[in-house]
């Protein structure tokens, strides 16, 4: 029962859960912390999303004119309040719905299905910004860096889209890969830091989202750098249309082919991190950097490295939205807070390639369908936002709660099964 | 006071961690609790603290039948804990934490630390602790960190007082005095339950022993029992206490380190101009109590501190200036003393932990590609030869036992084509068993011609492992002796002393 490697003490002794406890300090147990959040199982996901549905359900009831106004005769006529706030409710999500993936109030199918491939456009940034941040959670950083590893990602992918001229299809591979090294640069730039001085990745990634908003400000506003010739505005050129990713289902639909390089960012990182070395080695290091040490690993390259794809995925995110969605010309509000979204898209998906895949469109059907929930039902769009703010809420929440009053984490109820189970295995060692 | 437990059963669903246990400590007796890792003595102590409630049974202070909801209420019926790790706030003063919890005031709500003070103090120099009130936790030795639980124990009048494993952080040194300590505690009339599963100690301190195996009461022994005996009766059958092994084949020089000098980041000379010499096919142990530079020795020799001066050949290429990447590659097999940090990904599974320091190239690695087919049948292989008992090479590492999570690291490092081994405190924390395991393994390896450096402070393993031992003190080898040195000689030269002039130059 007192095996110093199993965390036999822990019930006894909330505040150091692992063997060699005293040695924890603050910053192994914010890692750990940021693990828990990051790692949880998919359950934890949906429930989420589930109860942050119930709770924006209240606040839809709350706000709905008609639930107000049956609510003061409540007591004499109660079936008015409860349909009231049946039919806010139930009008609320079902706009949601329809304006998000099926429309059945439209008169033809290829009408109808818009809302699907509205929902698919604004995914596709959201899951390769998420991948991004995803990736670098994995290797145990926060990379808060996303508005700048867009913005650099969008500036050179959109330079090199509306300033170079190249035979179509070629253009637009070099316009990808100038995006997609601009986000590694300005991804890598913060792992070359943590590597070489020891900074901490979340301040210099914050530092940097100023510096990449204040670089594309000054850029779109010197004429011959990114300024539309003969403007006066910040707001760049539109893109050659040989540069242009093409609509996959024709010009009805506004879904683009960048649609397509988002699922190959999801087959790639998939493959990095449970298939390659390189990943193994990324994974070793954020669950034990220490470890990883020890057993040859660079730990300072992996950083480096790790920030680097981070920053190129995030970067896709920038170059879909420059090459794609908005393809007439762009300002310095290009990122449209993708780079933060993709937090939560990341936090939602557990870090895992599909489940942030998934959360991606998640997040792009409440993008798509908020819209129409406004306009059908006069719903305020910030339901949705509050939605979302609530999902990050439960899921960080309760391994937050923990690290921030050292409460014992609730894996340890379940200890002693398997310390019971080890006295067994002694028994067997004995019956030998 | 006198404690009762009486027909404890504790069971976490279908399986039985405590399957009714008696146990009665007299007033003023030290009763040692002995049994291997997940025995059901943690288990058992955390019932009468508290933390758990048990389905059956009772528990007796005084003949009186307790019932309690929580420690508080074992706090106030004068049951005091040493925990293993130690529930201290570090930048807090000892006067602090003695009172946390129990904090009184004074007017306004200000913290009354002057009585505070008086309490450490008194209690202090009853024991001639010699402890400041005011000393900050994080700057104290752990000895004197355990000597600070133990105060805030008494500060709360405990008088039954359970030390649960309090030497698993100890140097040999600070073991002895805490052992004086026990006695004194036992002399003011203070029981105290002892849990351990080291067999010298429990001969040393107690005055009752009470083995437990599988959850159950196995038997009760005197101190005057053997280490064979008790051994026995903890792990249920007979075990080997020593390790058989026949004069050392050597083979020549394999590794020599020159004038090897360490600097560690506050700048301090941790190992100081070590030179020693380790031929193929034999042990050199080195020994020494904990913080005298071994670990700093350890981790120059496998490259993981960067400001070394001297030399490190390993069959005559140099070994020092180079990644841990290369010294791995040329043939150096590591077992690090902390296991769970730097030895093992808690969060890995058998397998991925198997092929922790291969990432980066063949067998396990093609083109950027894991081989996990190739993967899987290695740890099935290894699994069955190293006797890790888990439930498959999918199981996480982290919640395999001590015993078996040493088991994957020695079956990684030893299923490369080794030239040198180092294995530091390799049995540390282990189960009687484990450690019969890994010592046979260790001469194994020194058999087939590599040789082997094997740091630890436990003399009993320095002693029955080694054919030469190096001892440290103060980051200097004090001298380097055959090992059959007697026990007191090496006690001696861990002290400091210099080794007898005739020795000293081998």
């Amino acid at each position: 029962m007192s095996d110093t490697s199993a965390p036999a003490p822990a019930a006894a002794a909330p505040a150091a859960p692992e063997p060699g406890g005293a040695k924890k300090d603050g910053s192994e147990r914010w890692t750990q912390t940021l693990r828990d959040i990051t790692g949880g199982s998919a359950m934890i996901s949906i429930l989420a999303v589930l109860f942050a549905l119930i709770v924006g359900a209240v606040l839809i009831a709350f706000t709905n004119d008609r639930v107000q106004e049956t609510a003061v005769y409540f007591f004499s006529r109660p079936g008015d309040l409860l349909r009231a706030v049946g039919d806010a409710v139930a009008g609320a999500y079902s706009a949601l719905f329809q304006g998000a993936i099926y429309n059945f109030r439209a008169n033809n199918f290829l009408t109808a299905i818009r809302p699907l491939t509205e929902t698919l456009t604004f995914a596709t940034p959201l899951i390769a910004a998420g991948l991004g941040v995803g990736l670098a959670f994995r290797v145990g950083m926060f990379n808060i860096g996303g508005r700048g590893q867009m913005l650099i990602a969008a500036g050179a992918a959109g330079w090199v889209a509306f300033a170079v001229e190249l035979p179509a299809g070629i253009h637009l591979i070099v316009a990808v890969l100038a995006g997609l090294l601009g986000g590694a640069i300005w991804g890598g730039i913060v792992g070359l830091l943590k590597a070489r001085t020891g900074a901490h990745e979340v301040i210099v990634t914050i530092m940097l989202n100023f510096v990449a908003l204040y670089l594309i400000q000054f850029l779109l506003r010197t004429p011959g750098a990114l300024q539309a010739p003969g403007s006066n505005n910040p707001k760049t050129p539109a893109m050659l249309s040989t540069a242009i990713f093409p609509d996959l289902f024709g010009p009805r639909y506004n879904l683009h082919a960048g649609f397509l390089t988002v699922i190959a960012a999801t087959i790639f990182v998939w493959w990095l991190l449970s298939r390659s070395s390189l990943g193994f080695q990324f994974r070793a290091v954020g669950q034990n950097p220490r470890a990883a040490r020890v057993a040859g690993i660079n730990v300072k390259n992996i950083y480096m490295y790790a920030m680097a794809i981070s920053g190129a995925l995030v970067g896709l995110a920038g170059i879909n939205q420059v090459l794609g969605t908005v393809t007439t010309g762009f300002g310095a509000g290009i990122d449209a807070g993708i780079g933060f979204d993709a937090i939560t898209v990341a936090l939602l998906g557990r870090s895992k390639p599909w489940g942030i895949f998934a959360a991606g469109i998640l997040f792009g059907a409440f993008k798509a369908g908020g819209f129409a929930m406004q306009a059908a039902e006069g719903v305020p769009i910030d339901i949705v936002v509050v939605v979302q703010a609530l999902i990050v809420l439960f899921i960080a929440a309760p391994p937050l709660v923990r690290a921030m009053f050292h409460l014992p984490t609730p894996g340890t109820t379940k200890k002693p099964k398997i310390r019971v189970v080890k006295a067994h295995k002694t028994n067997e060692v004995v019956a030998k | 006071m006198k404690l009762e437990l009486r027909g404890i059963t504790k069971r976490f669903g279908a399986l039985v961690a405590n399957n009714n246990i008696s146990l009665t400590v007299e007033s003023g007796e030290i009763h040692a609790l002995l049994g291997e890792n997940g025995a059901g003595k943690s288990t058992l102590m955390n019932v009468l603290y508290g933390l758990y409630r048990a389905e059956e049974g009772e528990i007796l202070l005084d003949d009186k039948v307790q019932k309690f909801a929580g420690p508080g209420d074992a706090m106030n019926a004068g049951i005091g804990m040493v925990h293993q790790h130690f529930m201290l706030v570090p930048v807090f003063t000892v006067a602090e934490n003695v009172v946390l919890g129990h904090e009184k005031t004074t007017f306004g709500g200000r913290l009354d630390l002057s009585a505070a003070r008086a309490k450490v103090r008194e209690i202090s120099d009853r024991f001639n602790f010699d402890i400041d009130p005011d000393a900050r936790i994080e700057d104290l030795p752990v000895g004197v960190q355990q000597r600070v639980e133990i105060i805030k124990a008494l500060s709360q009048d405990a008088k039954v007082l359970v030390f649960d494993e309090p030497t698993a952080v100890l140097t040999p040194q600070e073991t002895d005095e805490l052992m004086v300590i026990m006695r004194q505690l036992a002399e003011t009339g203070t029981s105290i339950v002892f849990i351990t599963h080291k067999l010298r100690e429990v001969r040393a301190v107690a005055d009752r022993i009470t083995v437990i195996r599988l959850g159950a009461v196995v038997g009760e022994a005197s101190p005057t029992a053997t280490n064979a005996e008790l051994a026995s009766l903890m792990v249920g059958r007979a075990v080997e206490l020593t390790v058989h092994k026949d004069a050392p084949d050597l083979r020549g020089t394999a590794l020599s380190v020159k004038n090897l000098t360490v600097v560690d980041a506050l700048n301090q000379i941790v190992v100081n101009n070590v030179s020693f010499d380790v031929q193929a096919g034999e042990v050199l142990a080195i020994a020494g109590v904990q913080g005298n530079g071994q670990t700093e020795l350890t981790q120059a020799l496998i490259g993981l501190q960067h400001h070394v001066t001297g030399s490190i050949d390993l069959d005559g290429k140099p070994l020092r200036g180079y990644s841990v990447r290369h010294i791995l590659d040329s043939g150096v097999g590591f077992i690090p003393e902390d296991r769970t940090e730097d030895g093992l990904i808690s969060d890995f599974s058998i397998a991925e932990n198997l092929m922790l320091d291969r990432s980066s190239g063949a067998p396990f690695v093609k083109a950027g590609n894991l081989q996990l087919g190739f993967r899987a049948t290695f740890a099935a292989e290894k699994i069955a030869e190293f006797d890790i008992r888990s439930q498959g090479s999918d199981m996480e590492a982290g919640r395999l036992s001590g015993g078996n999570q040493q088991k994957v690291v020695l079956a990684r490092e030893l299923s490369r084509e080794l030239r040198l081994f180092v294995a530091a405190q390799p049995t540390r924390g282990l189960d009687v068993g484990s450690i019969e395991f890994v010592h046979t393994r260790i001469i194994e390896t020194r058999d087939s011609g590599i040789p082997v450096i094997v740091i630890s402070t436990e003399l009993d393993e320095v002693v029955a492992l080694a054919d030469r031992i190096a001892v440290m003190y103060r980051g200097e080898i004090v001298g380097i002796v055959p090992g059959t040195t007697p026990r007191a000689t090496l006690g001696l030269m861990m002290a400091g002393e210099p080794a007898p002039a005739t020795e000293a130059a081998l």
